[in-house]
């Protein structure tokens, strides 16, 4: 251990020493007022500062200008007189430069079509696991979460081995005769797909399986004996009963590939600019922390806060589904 | 209806080797002696030699293996107390703050927890002069921050599934609340402990991002040092480590699914 691993050691020693009393003082007060207020402070306390003020100080830096070769590299919000001075040429550029609404709609595209690509994917493979024996079941289910227990980059990076020029695909497709010349699959936004699929495709099958565990393929059997083809009850019995999971899904897929960005850097070409690439690539290679700031911030607003809404609101639906 | 399970199969057989070749080509390759990795030149552990000489991945997962314990420890506290006090303090007064708080980091992007991160640092920095310098302290406060929010939701579940008659009853027996606490909610919740510290410890070696703004001179962590690797081209040691980490989580894996099991039959369902 070197000296700075030393010195985190030390550093936490203490935090957990003052801790444990602390765990004790709780302990003691849980049952008056105060050991409640502690139960809730803690944690309020922790993600107030270390995740709500960091938002505030982001808005902040988000109006500043940039000062490249200071430091910090950014003027702040009040002047030598005093005055306040808010530089929203920030925004203007997020406006004003196509690059930014084309990272925006291509982050969505990614996030959506990847989506689909989970679900097509996901959907036959949860539908089995739902109808397999209780045996069968664990084993095909541990199956589908153990990638996700491996490293995310190891993934991303086993796909590169296979979409490369000389990778597996090519290889076998040359092998088999079906093309003469390799494909350019590795920097092409078919990758990011596959890569996107690939990492997310067990967050798509869990929700599925747990609810497509609770369907009554009793209702399938009716739906044929009243003359139903395989098809017809499947999309006016089975999709309607598993739209609950669908959308679950979809979220768990959707929400954090929209903001992803190993995927699209190591997989994905030049163009695949998505949201994530832009604020890593103003922050680490332009150096532009205000614009960075300014990305974030309209990534809350144009990302975050619509899919706090929709959970929202459909929480509350769900809710008033179940008081029904 | 004799052919439908023959396509349901088709497509599931599909399903696993889009999941399962990746990975398994990645270890095959790991045994190559050639350095071209897709092209096999004999069967050789060379590439695991290079790896255990490697120092700076040593040191590397060294780092990740301490943040990723000491976050997910902190995380399970965190994440305990404040499922708790969502799924059994009734309405409270601070109760949406709480609940917003603890979601929203959930659907938060990397990259904007991570710059936000770094800025809390440098202003803290300035204001206090604490953390005087960026390393593995920060890196873990920010990965507490990530994952204590997935322990809330494991917890809070795991609560809200349980009734509290247990509780009440020994409340009623006249246990003091924080006895109900350790000798009956704590144990009740234990299994939620443990799949939510395991999923906190996953998502911390996961993380690339947040690490990356968040980390200093020297104290690159594990996912960082693999990220640099791989943006500069191949190299055949991360196919020998990838298998490392294969083997470690099937193994790991494969004794939950076991346990899992065991107690499913033991259950009789």
């Amino acid at each position: 251990m070197n000296t700075r691993a030393g010195n985190a050691w030390t550093f936490w020693a203490q935090v957990v020493r003052n801790l444990f009393h602390w765990f004790g003082a709780v302990g003691r007060g849980l049952h008056s007022q105060r050991g409640r207020f502690i139960v809730v402070a803690l944690p309020i306390l922790w993600l107030a500062l270390f995740f709500l003020a960091p938002f505030l100080i982001v808005a902040k830096i988000s109006v500043a200008e940039s000062l490249p070769g200071m430091r910090p590299p950014y003027s702040g919000l009040f002047d030598d007189a005093g005055t306040l001075t808010l530089e929203l040429a920030n925004y203007g550029a997020l406006v004003r430069d196509p690059l930014y609404l084309a990272a925006y709609l291509n982050s969505l595209g990614f996030a959506a079509v990847s989506t689909l690509a989970c679900l097509l994917i996901g959907f036959p493979i949860a539908y089995g696991i739902a109808r397999a024996g209780t045996a069968a079941r664990l084993v095909l289910l541990v199956l589908v979460v153990l990638p996700f227990w491996t490293n995310s980059l190891l993934r991303t990076y086993a796909m590169i081995g296979i979409l490369k020029t000389n990778g597996l695909v090519n290889n076998a497709l040359v092998a088999l005769g079906v093309i003469d010349q390799p494909l350019a699959l590795l920097h092409t936004n078919f990758a990011v797909y596959v890569g996107i699929t690939y990492n997310y495709l067990p967050f798509m099958i869990l929700p599925l399986v747990a609810t497509l565990m609770k369907l009554d393929f009793g209702l399938l059997e009716a739906a044929a004996d009243l003359g139903a083809r395989p098809f017809a009850a499947f999309r006016r019995v089975t999709l309607p009963l598993a739209m609950p999971g669908i959308v679950a899904g979809s979220l768990l897929v959707f929400i954090p590939s929209v903001g992803e960005f190993v995927i699209p850097d190591l997989l994905g070409g030049p163009d695949a600019i998505t949201i994530g690439r832009v604020l890593w690539t103003e922050f680490f290679n332009n150096r532009d922390w205000p614009l960075a700031s300014a990305v974030a911030v309209a990534m809350l607003a144009l990302i975050v806060i619509p899919v706090l809404v929709f959970e929202y609101v459909s929480d509350r639906r769900l809710d008033a589904d179940r008081a029904r | 209806m004799n052919r439908r399970p023959l396509a349901l199969y088709t497509a599931m057989a599909f399903g696993y080797a889009f999941l399962y070749v990746p990975l398994l080509s990645v270890v095959f390759y790991s045994f190559n002696r050639s350095k071209l990795v897709t092209v096999w030149g004999g069967f050789s552990l060379k590439w695991y030699g290079e790896l255990f000489r490697n120092e700076q991945i040593l040191e590397a997962v060294q780092r990740s293996l301490l943040v990723a314990a000491l976050a997910a420890s902190f995380a399970v506290v965190i994440g305990t107390l404040s499922g708790l006090a969502l799924a059994r303090f009734g309405r409270f007064r601070l109760r949406g703050l709480l609940s917003l708080l603890s979601s929203a980091p959930l659907v938060m992007p990397e990259v904007m927890l991570g710059l936000s991160a770094l800025l809390l640092f440098i202003a803290l920095e300035s204001w206090i002069g604490w953390p005087a310098s960026r390393g593995l302290t920060t890196i873990t406060l920010a990965h507490i921050t990530l994952t204590a929010c997935y322990v809330t939701v494991i917890v809070r579940s795991r609560l809200v599934q349980m009734d509290g008659s247990l509780e009440e009853a020994a409340m009623d027996l006249g246990a003091r609340p924080w006895k109900v606490f350790f000798l009956v909610t704590l144990p009740l919740i234990a299994p939620a402990l443990v799949a939510g510290w395991l999923l906190a410890f996953t998502l911390s070696l996961d993380d690339v991002v947040i690490a990356s703004f968040t980390s200093g001179p020297g104290s690159s962590t594990l996912p960082m040092v693999i990220y640099s690797k791989v943006k500069l081209g191949v190299t055949p040691e991360i196919n020998a480590l990838a298998t490392i980490v294969v083997v470690v989580v099937t193994v790991a894996v494969s004794i939950a699914g076991w346990l899992l099991g065991r107690k499913d039959t033991a259950r009789g369902t």
